[in-house]
This record gives structure tokens, C-alpha cells and sequence, in this order.
């Protein structure tokens, strides 16, 4: 039992767990096997950029562009298939590799010429968001093909597509960050950046790798999202970067680097879809969403600082 | 001239353990300059933080012109007439000299506006004394070093101080700016100045001191005026009796194993940090490398392990010249760097003892995608065996484990790299005696083994007793080489301090 309350990952867990139950118990019609469907599949998007962003915290960095690489991968995707008829399985790959080639140029202007992560995606984000703008004009790409929209709508074994993606990227990060050099790596460079440089870590390039698969990981999201909606829309992604950081957050990453986990992050974005839907079924007014996420990232945050004290005072 | 303006009495200062300040009474006389020496950890700084309110004494007391006064703060001290410089410099770039100068005690306008006019005007009268021609609205981040040093004595003399302590204000000064500073300090002392003078240049404190006071281990060894004393009695004072290294280390060395040739890492203010250095190294040999603070000891072993992209020269291991230039390739042609500093550059704060071991050598245990945790386990536990570090578990947090025992996981994080040439920096600071010897044990047995051993230490008894030869480094060069036979305190301190 104490084992079990010493890892990061209990407090989001617990928290999971007691506010499904007092949704489930107020609300029954919260448990019902749609609405959960439902919960997972809006959790999957975001979830996925949270993967990403995960991956760049525990390096020290932050990624402020994803929502806007996820947004602009959908609309290149749906551009794809429609101006250039390409088939959905080439846009997709097209619409991925764009989103890792915009994480690859983050992460160069972050590892190599040093700029700092934030300022650095802060406005890769402007340029990627008016990119949107400027291909779309503002309106919406339509008349996607129906086999695309299979990713985003349809189900494998009763799971929507977008869950399996989203657990198949889970586990695959999951694996890599516990049991791979690069995995280790990363969580070196966070903790200290200076000992994994003389430990021989080559720390600009992991960076760079870093940003990429945050690029990537978004792109998935925002192409997931584009199938989901039937159409490539402009305002895809534009507020996702504060719920996948929340996310990551509030799963016990730690801002300072060196300190999360997958787990944690996805049931961290559990835990916001769980709450978005629940402030539905409750009828709290939604105006109120973001003040609640807002109490709950304070909260989160306030934990990670003491726990981070008590660690330095043993 | 023999005006006494500032008198410590039985000056003691413990701190948890240990007695930095044991009884010292140090005198400061007026308008002249009173040296302080002592070795590493004589208690020098402890007193000079003492005399500039940073720290309060245990007991003691201090007198000014004759009558006890009591400050706890740099603030109070500056209202009693005491400035300080440290040794490190602490200006802010991004304002100018006049704001620095004034920093915290600005004059006001009224009670909001800064009137940065009288600032300023004040601030050029105080750079004219010093010789500093510069409007006092340059920036200061566009200042070279010993430009910053005279901002430094203006901010430090302004208002009513009498008494300056300099804290080894050469230490970062070119030969030509140690003149511009030597004709402050004398022209200081004319008009009544005192100066605590801290400094570990023998030749420069002959050349600029007045009285000198010598502490050794927290206590007053002796007090003399500089004119009746000469180098030879310094050194005498600060360690002591002359003392011949123990039992002589004498075995065989094995052949050539590393040649360095004319290393050069330049100072991105101009000049070199290491200056066309060149040395050769044995199989089982240890090197120790001597100098004081700037010498360019740490530059010199970051130079070889990779982590100075900007160096040049040449570097032969075992008859190969080495033509990698990033750490992890230099890592893998044999060379391995137990840094300074463990906390800032050694460990891992957030990874247990297991992970910061392997940290450097992963690829080791690593198959086709994953790390083997049985091959890794096993190589930590045979380096945990092998240098008898004391553990709970190995995968408790590296916080869990003692100065001297993390500094053990360090060394082993080294070793499972299979060096050829082990490069430690300061490898004993902050480690207990035991830890201390434990340390030396293992290099020991490291060199029976056929490695090559690069230590850097400003312990002059270490400097001593473990190396096989010392090369002694002084602003970037090279200014002596002593076999173990030859080597003494008074050699080790001269060489490194010499011009």
C-alpha cells in the first residue's frame, strides 16, 4: 500500500477513480457504455498531443505550437485528398510527416541555435496558426472522402478508432521512455542537462528528436480530429495547448523536467475529459469549465511544488 | 601612519561541526594594505565575511578607532565605513554604472523618481578618481573585466567608506589592468584608505602590501610587516613546517599512453583560458594538476573529455590521434571526466543510484530497442561491490546515499566506460576524511590496472601525496612540471602564483 501511494501516478488515479464514482452515483446516465464511449474518444485528441507534450516537459521544455501543428496538419491532410486526390492513407502519412517536419524545426531552433522552448514555439504556434488562415481563407475543407473519416468515427471491437490510436502511441511511448537509452535519455537531459552532456547524452539531438515526435504526436491528433469532424476546420486545435499540458500536469509531470510519465499523462487526460463531460451531465453552466480546470491545475501544481520540497529537504 | 581604524578581538566562528575562526585578532591600519593569507580553508573568507557584516562571529568582538561596534549586515557595515569586493563579480549587465553603483541606495527625487542626474554626476566624479574615463550611463555588460573591477571599488567606496576589503581582486585581471588597479589601491592609501587585502599572489603582495597576517587551520600564525619579511616566510607560515611527502610512491610505469600537444581553448573576451599546454601521460600514472582559482585546471580536463567545442590542438592516445570532437565519441575513445561540481555536473538529482551509474555507458546493456535490466543490474552491482559503496538498495534515489558515496556512484559511472585516461576534478571536495582515503584507494588500485589518471585539486596536501608528478598551470600556462622527488609546498605555491 505505501508502494502504491509513493508512485507519481496514485494522487491522478485516486482522483480518476473518486470523481467517476460521484458522477456515476449523482448522475447514472454518466456510466452508461455511450457516454463513456464518447468520454474516450473526446479524451484520444488531446490525449494524443499530450503524449507529445509530455515527452518535451520531461526534457525541460515546453511546446506551445502543438495545437496549431495539429490544426494544420488536419487542413493539409484534407487539402491532400481533396485539391491533389491523393488517397486518405498518403494524406495521412503527408499530414504526419508535415507535423514532424514543423517539431523538427522547433526543436533545431531550440537545441541549435538556443532559443528558448517557450518563446520559440510561442511563435512557430503564430506562424503555423496563420498558416491555417492563409491556406484556408477561414473556411472550412469539405467533401472529405467517407474511408478517411473510418480514424476519427469508427470502432474496432466496440473501441473508437481514435482510443486505439491513442493506446497504441501509449504504449509504444510508454515502453520507449521505460525501457529504451533514448527513454532514459530524455529523462537525464531533464533532471540534469549538464551530467547527461559528460555522460556522453547528445543532448541537441535528442532535443530535436524530442520535438519532433511533439510535432508528429499533435498532427495525429489534429488528423484524428479532422475525420472525427468530417471536414478540415480552421479553428482545429487553437485551444488545445492548455488541456494537454494540464494533462501532463496534472498526471504528475513535473514543469522542471526529469519527472513523469505516460500513465500519468493519459490518466491525466482521462481525468479533464472525464471532468468536461461530467460539468455537462451536472448542468453546471459551461462558462464554468475553465474555471474549474484552472483550480484544478493550481491544485496539481501546488502538489508537484511540495512534493519537489520535500524530496530536496530528505 | 600606525592608526589603528578597525581592530577584530578573539574572533571565533563555528559552524555545525566544524571551527572556521579559532580566537584570530586581526589588525586593519589606516591608509595602508593589510594582507590576510592562508591556505584553502585557513578561514580567511569566513573573516572577511565577518569584517563585512555577511556573517556574525560566535564570539568576539570588533573595535572601531578604538570603541566596540556591532553590524549584522553588509548594509550596517557600509554605515560603519566598511565596503566590500568580492571575488566574484556582482554587478548586473543590463544597467548602467551609475544604476550599479547606486543599486538599493538610490538617490531620490522624492520619494518615487530616481534623480538619476545627481547619480550620474556623483558616479563620473567617482570614476575620475579612479581613472575609469566612461560616462557613467555605459552599460556595464559592455565593460571588460577590469573595467568591471573598478566599477566594482566605486560601488564598494562610495559614500563614507574608509575601510575596503578586496577579496583576491586580481584573481580575474589581466597583468596590464592589475597596474591600473595597484595605482587605485596607492593612491586610495594616500588619501587614508584602509585596504584588507586578500589575495594568494605572493609577488603582489610584496609588491602592494603594507602589514600582513597569516592564518593556518581557523587560528593567527603570525603578524609581520611585509618589509621585514620576504616569499620564503609566507609560504613558511601558511603550511607550516616544511614537509617531505611520506613514503615515496615508486613503481614502474608503463609506456606511453596519452600526449597532448599545444592545447589552446580561447577566452571569448580575448586571450586563452588554456594557453598552448603540453604534456605527456603513462600508463599507471598519476598527473596532478596545480594552480589557483582561474587557472584553467577545469578548462584543461574539459578540453580533453570533449566538453570545449572551441578547443584546438592535438591529443595522441595510445600512439591514435584523437580526431572526435563531441563528448559521447570521446567517452568511447577512452576518456572519462569526473566533474567539479557533483551536484551542478555529476549526478542525476532525480534518478536513483543504478540509473546514474549507467547513465554514461547504456549502450552497453542496450539490445536491439531495450536496455537489459539484468545486464545492468549486474554491472551495478559489481561497481557498487568493487568500490565498496554502502547502500540501502540500488534503486533508492542517489539523494539517499552520503557526499562520499555519491561521489563513489559517480566514480563507478565513470568507470563502467572503460577509460583509458580518468580525468578527476577536485575529486574530494565535499567528502568526509574516510571517503577521502576510500577515494585515493581506488585510484590506487585504478592505476595498477594500467589507467591513466588526470587529478585536479587545490588541496596542497593531496597535491602532495598522490600524484606521481604535478604540472602546475597559471592563467592558462603551463609554469611548472615536478617530479614526486621534487616536489614541496613552497615549489607547488610558487610556480602557481608567480608572474
Amino acid at each position: 500500500m505505501a508502494r502504491f501511494f509513493a508512485l507519481r501516478e496514485s494522487g491522478i488515479l485516486l482522483g480518476l477513480i473518486g470523481l467517476c464514482l460521484i458522477l456515476a452515483l449523482a448522475r447514472p446516465a454518466f456510466a452508461n457504455s455511450y457516454n463513456i464511449s464518447i468520454v474516450v474518444r473526446q479524451t484520444s485528441f488531446v490525449g494524443m498531443v499530450a503524449l507529445g507534450q509530455t515527452l518535451v516537459l520531461l526534457t525541460g521544455g515546453i511546446d506551445l505550437s502543438v495545437g496549431f501543428i495539429g490544426g494544420l496538419a488536419g487542413i493539409l491532410t484534407s487539402l491532400a485528398m481533396t485539391g491533389l486526390s491523393m488517397p486518405p492513407a498518403a494524406a495521412v502519412a503527408a499530414g504526419l510527416g508535415a507535423g514532424a517536419f514543423f517539431g523538427v524545426l522547433n526543436g533545431l531552433m531550440i537545441s541549435r541555435v538556443k532559443v528558448n522552448p517557450f518563446i520559440t514555439t510561442l511563435a512557430s504556434g503564430e506562424i503555423f496558426a496563420g498558416s491555417i488562415l492563409v491556406i484556408t481563407g477561414g473556411y472550412p475543407v469539405l467533401n472529405l472522402p467517407a474511408s478517411f473519416q473510418f480514424l476519427g468515427q469508427g470502432t474496432l471491437a466496440g473501441v473508437p478508432m481514435p482510443a486505439v490510436f491513442f493506446a497504441v502511441c501509449g504504449l509504444l511511448l510508454a515502453y520507449a521512455l521505460g525501457n529504451t537509452a533514448f527513454g532514459r535519455n530524455i529523462y537525464a537531459i531533464g533532471g540534469n542537462r549538464a551530467a547527461a552532456r559528460l555522460a556522453g547524452i547528445r543532448v541537441e539531438r535528442a532535443t530535436t528528436v524530442v520535438y519532433l515526435l511533439s510535432g508528429f504526436l499533435a498532427a495525429f491528433g489534429g488528423i484524428l480530429f479532422t475525420s472525427r469532424m468530417s471536414s478540415g476546420q480552421p479553428t482545429t486545435g487553437a485551444n488545445w495547448v492548455m488541456p494537454c499540458i494540464t494533462a501532463a500536469i496534472i498526471g504528475g509531470t513535473s514543469l522542471s523536467g526529469g519527472e513523469g510519465s505516460v500513465l500519468g499523462t493519459v490518466l491525466g487526460a482521462l481525468f479533464m475529459g472525464v471532468l468536461a463531460n461530467g460539468i455537462v451531465h451536472m448542468d453546471i453552466s459551461p462558462y464554468w469549465e475553465r474555471i474549474i480546470i484552472g483550480l484544478v491545475v493550481v491544485l496539481a501544481v501546488v502538489i508537484d511544488v511540495l512534493r519537489s520540497r520535500k524530496r530536496s529537504r530528505s | 601612519m600606525e592608526e589603528l581604524v578597525l581592530e577584530a578581538r578573539g574572533i571565533t566562528k563555528r559552524y555545525p561541526g566544524t571551527t572556521a575562526l579559532d580566537d584570530v585578532d586581526f589588525d586593519v591600519f589606516k591608509g595602508a594594505v593589510n594582507v590576510l593569507v592562508g591556505e584553502n580553508g585557513a578561514g580567511k573568507s569566513t573573516l572577511t565575511k565577518i569584517l563585512a557584516g555577511v556573517e556574525e562571529a560566535t564570539t568576539g568582538r570588533i573595535l572601531r578607532q578604538g570603541k566596540p561596534i556591532r553590524y549584522s549586515s553588509p548594509f550596517e557595515a557600509r554605515n560603519h565605513g566598511v565596503g566590500i569586493v568580492f571575488q566574484e563579480l556582482n554587478l548586473v549587465p543590463n544597467l548602467s554604472i551609475a544604476e550599479n553603483m547606486f543599486m538599493a541606495r538610490e538617490i531620490m527625487r522624492n520619494r518615487f523618481m530616481i534623480d538619476h542626474e545627481r547619480q550620474e554626476s556623483e558616479a563620473a566624479e567617482a570614476l575620475r578618481r579612479l581613472q575609469l574615463d566612461l560616462p557613467p550611463s555605459t552599460l556595464v555588460s559592455s565593460l571588460g573585466i577590469g573595467q568591471q573591477q573598478i566599477v566594482e571599488l566605486a560601488k564598494a567606496l562610495h559614500g563614507d567608506v574608509d575601510i575596503l576589503i578586496m577579496d583576491e581582486p586580481t584573481s580575474a585581471l589581466s597583468e596590464q589592468e592589475v597596474k591600473v588597479l595597484f595605482e587605485i589601491i596607492v593612491d586610495l592609501k594616500a588619501r587614508g584608505t584602509a585596504i584588507v587585502y586578500i589575495s594568494h599572489r605572493f609577488e603582489e603582495i610584496l609588491e602592494i602590501g603594507d602589514y600582513i597576517t597569516v592564518l593556518r587551520d581557523g587560528r593567527l600564525i603570525s603578524k609581520a610587516r611585509i618589509r621585514d619579511i620576504d616569499i620564503h616566510w609566507i609560504v613558511r607560515e601558511m603550511t607550516g613546517e616544511e614537509e617531505k611527502p611520506p613514503v615515496p610512491r615508486r613503481k614502474s610505469l608503463g609506456g606511453a599512453l596519452l600526449e597532448v600537444n599545444h592545447l589552446r581553448l580561447p577566452n571569448f573576451s580575448g586571450g586563452y583560458k588554456v594557453n598552448d599546454v603540453s604534456f605527456k601521460l603513462r600508463k599507471g600514472e598519476i598527473l596532478g594538476i596545480y594552480g589557483l582559482m582561474g587557472a584553467g585546471r577545469t578548462e584543461l580536463l574539459e578540453c580533453l573529455v570533449g566538453a570545449q567545442p572551441d578547443a584546438t590542438g592535438q591529443i595522441v592516445l595510445e600512439g591514435r590521434e584523437i580526431a572526435s570532437s563531441r563528448v559521447d565519441q570521446r567517452i568511447i575513445d577512452g576518456f572519462s571526466l569526473i566533474p567539479e561540481d557533483r551536484k551542478q555536473q555529476g549526478i542525476v538529482q532525480t534518478f536513483t543510484i543504478a540509473e546514474n551509474m549507467t547513465l554514461a555507458s547504456l549502450s552497453r546493456y542496450t539490445g536491439r530497442f531495450s536496455i537489459s535490466s539484468a545486464g545492468e543490474g549486474r554491472a551495478v552491482d559489481d561497481m557498487i561491490r568493487e568500490l565498496a559503496i554502502k547502500i540501502g538498495s540500488k534503486t533508492h534515489s542517489i539523494f539517499s546515499l552520503s557526499g562520499g558515496n555519491q561521489q563513489k556512484v559517480v566514480v563507478g559511472k565513470n568507470l563502467l566506460t572503460n577509460p583509458r585516461v580518468l580525468l578527476m576534478d577536485e575529486p574530494t571536495r565535499g567528502i568526509d576524511v574516510g571517503a577521502k582515503k576510500d577515494m585515493f584507494d581506488i585510484v590506487r588500485k585504478l592505476t595498477d590496472e594500467g589507467l591513466g589518471i588526470i587529478m585536479v585539486s587545490s588541496e596542497l596536501k593531496e597535491m602532495l601525496t598522490i600524484p606521481d608528478r604535478v604540472l602546475v598551470l597559471n592563467k592558462g600556462r603551463l609554469t611548472g612540471e615536478f617530479d614526486r622527488s621534487e616536489l614541496s609546498q613552497a615549489t607547488l605555491l610558487l610556480a602557481s602564483g608567480s608572474k
